[in-house]
């Protein structure tokens, strides 16, 4: 009898001491995000976190810009506002290597596998051995096209096209009359616009922005051909008004069937292919970013990954929602919820060997090529000082590109040459780079 | 004769100005139009105008997907707090300067001026490391007090420009009738500075409540007004212009609600003096 008590009392005593700690660790985390498909759906399904932990989650959802100038201010000041923050490949080398944020090589959940994540994608995250950020959805970019157009064209697209071929291409598809356009690409301006497009189009034409001593290299004959060779490109067969084009713009083009080819995000594969917003859901094709036979495609590579600042007070919380929002077990959530084409893409190798998903998915194949065609360590033919497919990571990079970015937007809407852009972007870039001390 | 051609002209105004006002008016509508169509009807090409399915799917996801509620509350609480509390200080500044002006009155008016010229970005730093310390980041006390700052040379500019054009006489033969300072503004100075003070104040709500750059940096959660509500619905990667103008729709509505009830003040507060 007494032993019986013995063990209901205790029994007792622990479910309580158990209950009590599970009320004094629920707290509620903080989580700064962009407004990104993907990251919306994270937000619906978050519940299915607050209830298995007892953790309530605070959402700040952002415009990438504005999340970027709020999140920026918030780790440099040491704020503390936010617990976790989605952040992109751009970021992550530099607030890592400033010990901004922290590691993830330790204190993830158990199944929280790193050694599944794509080598390119993880890479691009890591400073020194150490993870500053776990993905939570990685892409590249490739060509989408229209199967039908090409063939109305005559031609046959390439599983791995060469520039010149996409320049005929868009040539031969272009139908100004029925408003076809044989080719939409970045024009906007802005560091993550048009220079992404731009940046990664001049690895293949074996440019790059810096040499070995941070020399910009505005100034050379690869950046003349690549910014001539786009200009005369998008002027052939672009769509009018392509210097204020961005991602959307393009987007909304392709959806409504006025691009022939459309060379942008992976990500887009999923919404040009979706024919509840998509008028040509059924007639895309997809294949590599073009080369100019040098051995590197122009094609980027970009992670939106969640991170935790340092100056964040629940750390342990966070990760573990880190864990639970970029684990193989979110992924099968997302996929019981929506369909294996909407789960997020392009971070685990486990997912492209998931046969469900390379059913649901057409662009799975060529998402995964393009991922891992790309090299952060080595982007251009020629040697450089820097890490970053279409952008250099450096701090500087975001203020100097933009404005280099609106110089090529200039003269893609006729304002001025390639000469005078390409000269305006080497002046301004020598003049930054001195004053940052370079 | 005479009087055809002045019904002709008075007709020839009227489409004028009301195209210019439909002109302007257009963007506010089309976003209003676009918030009841799908995604998909939104970037239709050529767009549909008033012929499609119009649904109010876009204000529930937006109203499910973040607290309104609280956005509009930390909106009005900001944009009149700052406002009321910049009159407060205001009032008697303006008055000091504009019938008691000094040596250096203009001075300090220009200076006042001048801090506007300052990019706001410049004090960035300062101030969320000052907020830090206090421990206000996020609470809707801060953002009374910035933007009432922000705000307060604009306030005293009107206010003083206003208070300048009511004759000194009139005071005078107030403090002759034996009026002390505190009747003097209370009962001969308020009434005839009245519609200056009312566009002053609705003016400084406006501009409060579309202050997007301090609002959106010193908040998180709790003081979040309707500019980071919107801020949280544009999207870099993904279409969703009929969520997003559904979004504006509801953080655009208070205000112009209130502005079209308040016409009459604040065009007669804005004109008040320009004609001699």
């Amino acid at each position: 009898m007494n032993m019986k008590r013995n063990l209901l009392g205790s029994t007792l005593g622990f479910g309580l001491a158990a209950g009590l700690a599970s009320i004094a660790m629920a707290d509620e985390i903080t989580i700064a995000t962009v407004n990104n498909g993907d990251m919306v759906r994270m937000q619906s399904l978050s519940p299915k976190w607050e209830e298995a932990t007892g953790n309530t989650i605070n959402w700040v959802v952002l415009e990438e810009n504005v999340l970027r100038q709020n999140v920026t201010t918030d780790i440099s000041t040491g704020g503390g506002q936010y617990d976790v923050m989605t952040i992109g490949t751009y970021e992550a080398p530099i607030w890592g290597g400033n010990d901004w944020l922290v590691s993830l090589n330790e204190g993830m959940a158990d199944d929280w596998n790193i050694d599944d994540l794509l080598p390119a994608i993880r890479g691009g995250l890591t400073v020194d051995g150490t993870l500053y950020a776990a993905p939570f959805y990685g892409e590249s970019s490739m060509v989408m096209y229209r199967k039908d157009l090409m063939e109305k064209a005559g031609m046959e697209m390439p599983d791995a096209p060469t520039w010149d071929f996409i320049r005929k291409a868009a040539k031969a598809m272009t139908d100004r009359d029925a408003e076809i356009n044989g080719i939409c690409a970045r024009g906007k301006a802005g560091w993550g616009e048009n220079m992404a497009f731009l940046t990664a189009m001049s690895n293949s034409f074996g440019a790059r922005w810096f040499d070995m001593d941070w020399k910009a290299q505005f100034d050379s004959s690869e950046w003349k051909d690549t910014l001539t060779f786009y200009l005369d490109m998008m002027n052939e067969s672009g769509p009018a008004g392509a210097a204020n084009n961005g991602f959307n713009e393009n987007l909304t083009l392709f959806q409504q069937g006025k691009c022939g080819m459309w060379i942008d995000a992976t990500v887009a594969a999923s919404f040009v292919t979706n024919p509840k917003d998509s008028t040509v859901a059924d007639k895309v094709g997809f294949a590599l970013a073009p080369d100019n036979g040098l051995g590197k495609r122009g094609n980027w590579l970009w992670a939106w990954s969640l991170a935790i600042p340092a100056s964040s007070e629940k750390q342990d919380i966070a990760k573990d929602f880190v864990s639970w929002a970029t684990s193989q077990s979110y992924t099968a959530l997302v996929a019981e919820n929506e369909g294996w084409a909407n789960v997020p893409p392009g971070t685990r190798s486990s997912l492209y060997a998931n046969q469900d998903y390379l059913d649901a998915a057409p662009f799975a194949k060529m998402t995964l090529e393009s991922i891992n065609a790309a090299d952060p360590q080595k982007p251009s033919v020629q040697d450089v000082p820097y890490t970053g497919v279409q952008f250099v990571a450096i701090p500087e990079f975001a203020g100097i590109a933009t404005q280099v970015g609106q110089q090529f937007s200039d003269a893609l809407a006729g304002n001025q040459t390639a000469e005078e852009a390409l000269a305006s972007a080497q002046a301004l870039t020598t003049e930054e780079m001195e004053a940052a001390g370079y | 004769m005479a009087r055809a051609i002045t019904t002709q002209k008075k007709i020839m105004w009227t489409v004028l100005s009301w195209g210019i006002g439909l002109l302007i008016f257009f963007p506010i509508m089309w976003t209003f139009l676009t918030s009841f169509k799908t995604e998909a009807a939104a970037i239709s090409d050529p767009p549909v105008w008033f012929f499609f399915d119009w649904t109010l799917e876009n204000y529930s996801a937006v109203l499910e997907r973040s607290n309104y509620p609280l956005a509009l509350m930390n909106s009005i609480v900001i944009a009149l707090g700052s406002t009321l509390l910049g009159i407060i200080i205001a009032v008697p500044a303006a008055w000091a300067m504009a019938f008691v002006p000094g040596k250096r009155t203009k001075d300090v008016l220009l200076w006042m001026l001048s801090t506007k010229m300052l990019p706001a970005v410049g004090v960035l730093y300062p101030l969320v490391l000052i907020a830090k310390y206090f421990g206000v980041m996020d609470s809707r006390i801060l953002l009374v007090v910035i933007l009432m700052l922000i705000n307060l040379p604009i306030i005293v500019w009107m206010l003083y420009t206003y208070f300048r054009e009511i004759p000194g006489e009139i005071l005078e033969a107030a403090r002759m009738d034996g009026a002390n300072l505190k009747n003097e503004i209370i009962y001969v100075l308020t009434p005839m500075a009245l519609p200056g003070i009312a566009s002053t104040i609705l003016l400084n709500i406006i501009l409060a409540w579309n202050e997007a750059f301090w609002t959106i940096i010193l908040t998180t959660v709790n003081a979040a007004p309707l500019t980071k509500f919107i801020a949280s619905f544009s999207a870099p990667e993904g279409l969703f212009y009929a969520k997003l103008s559904a979004a504006s729709i509801m953080a655009i509505a208070p205000i112009l609600i209130m502005g079209w009830f308040s016409q009459k003040q604040l065009v007669r507060g804005l004109t008040f003096g320009a004609v001699k």
